[in-house]
């Protein structure tokens, strides 16, 4: 069975080819690629990836128009059904703006943009997207975002912290974000954000491959479910 | 109708920007600034039987996030 990977593009979208790429290296199969202003999905698809960029210019808040557009109530169906849905950066931020992960990304700490390799701890290695990790393990993946700032409130945190849904945390916080929350799943365990990119980390000429584990176990989990 | 939306940071939520304009306004001389929190202000025209209802909607679903924004809906008379 092949595998049957989207990765929508929006307007200002800029990591949409990597993400197809390393989708396809993880599969074998390419993916197909959606934009934004269309009403429908690819029928049977098995995984559908918001990438990173500036969507719609950042204008009022990063992700806050594209998680407006018409894909994103498509989206929104598919999500319902259990399809999974990873979101990096602007994918993250548009995630949280469509209200399908709580809390938002707010402008870092340091005002800076920053753009980098992070260690990453993975806090929950049983998510489909995260269990081709080891509990805890230790992996390096670059960030590039200004607005990468995870604020929700208390309750909020305690509630994802006590579901074991905090999927990966800084080790060194870099951006601000609350109990240096990384990325998150939703609590269907299907929609996974996060601020590092995984797809700028497929390669031995990306200066790391630890991101390939992720798209590979999604395939891995997906096909054999 | 003219509407003004007024969008601000929920107290208790850090202001990083507002925080660097506070240092920069700080080392310009100005005293006694106490603190600063950087929002935003939007104007819109529409029709005039617009519903309270209808602006608040918009409010939420859009203009404002309000895991970390509150907002202010003023009507302008003309």
């Amino acid at each position: 069975m092949s595998f049957r990977a989207a990765v929508v593009t929006f307007p200002g979208s800029n990591c949409d080819r990597d993400m197809a790429v390393a989708l396809e290296r993880a599969s074998g199969a390419p993916a197909l690629r959606v934009w934004h202003g269309d009403a429908d999905l690819p029928e049977r698809l098995d995984f559908i990836a918001l990438p990173g960029g500036f969507s719609y210019g950042d204008y009022l808040r990063s992700g806050a128009m594209a998680a407006n557009s018409p894909i994103m109530r498509a989206i929104v169906r598919e999500v319902e059904r259990g399809v999974p849905v990873l979101g990096v950066c602007n994918g993250f931020q548009i995630l949280t703006e469509a209200g399908l992960l709580p809390g938002a990304l707010m402008r870092n700490a340091s005002q800076n943009f920053i753009c980098r390799p992070v260690e990453l701890r993975v806090e929950n290695a049983s998510s489909l997207f995260t269990s081709g990790y080891e509990q805890g393990q230790l992996i390096e993946i670059p960030v590039a975002h200004h607005d990468g700032n995870y604020f929700a409130d208390q309750d909020t945190l305690d509630r994802i912290e006590g579901e074991g849904r905090v999927a990966f945390r800084y080790t060194a916080n870099c951006n601000g974000s609350q109990r240096d929350i990384a990325g998150i799943v939703s609590e269907g365990g299907n929609v996974l954000g996060m601020m590092p990119h995984p797809e700028r980390a497929v390669d031995p000429a990306h200066g790391g491959t630890d991101g390939l584990a992720l798209f590979k176990n999604a395939v891995r989990s997906l096909v054999t479910a | 109708m003219k509407i003004r939306v007024y969008v601000s940071l929920k107290p208790g939520v850090l202001d990083p920007q507002g925080r660097a304009v506070h240092h920069a306004l700080d080392g310009l001389g100005f005293e006694g600034v106490e603190d600063v929190r950087i929002g935003r202000f939007i104007e819109l025209d529409v029709a005039d039987g617009t519903t309270d209802e209808a602006l608040d909607s918009m409010c939420e679903k859009l203009l404002a996030n309000t895991v970390i924004e509150d907002y202010r809906i003023e009507k302008v008379e003309r």
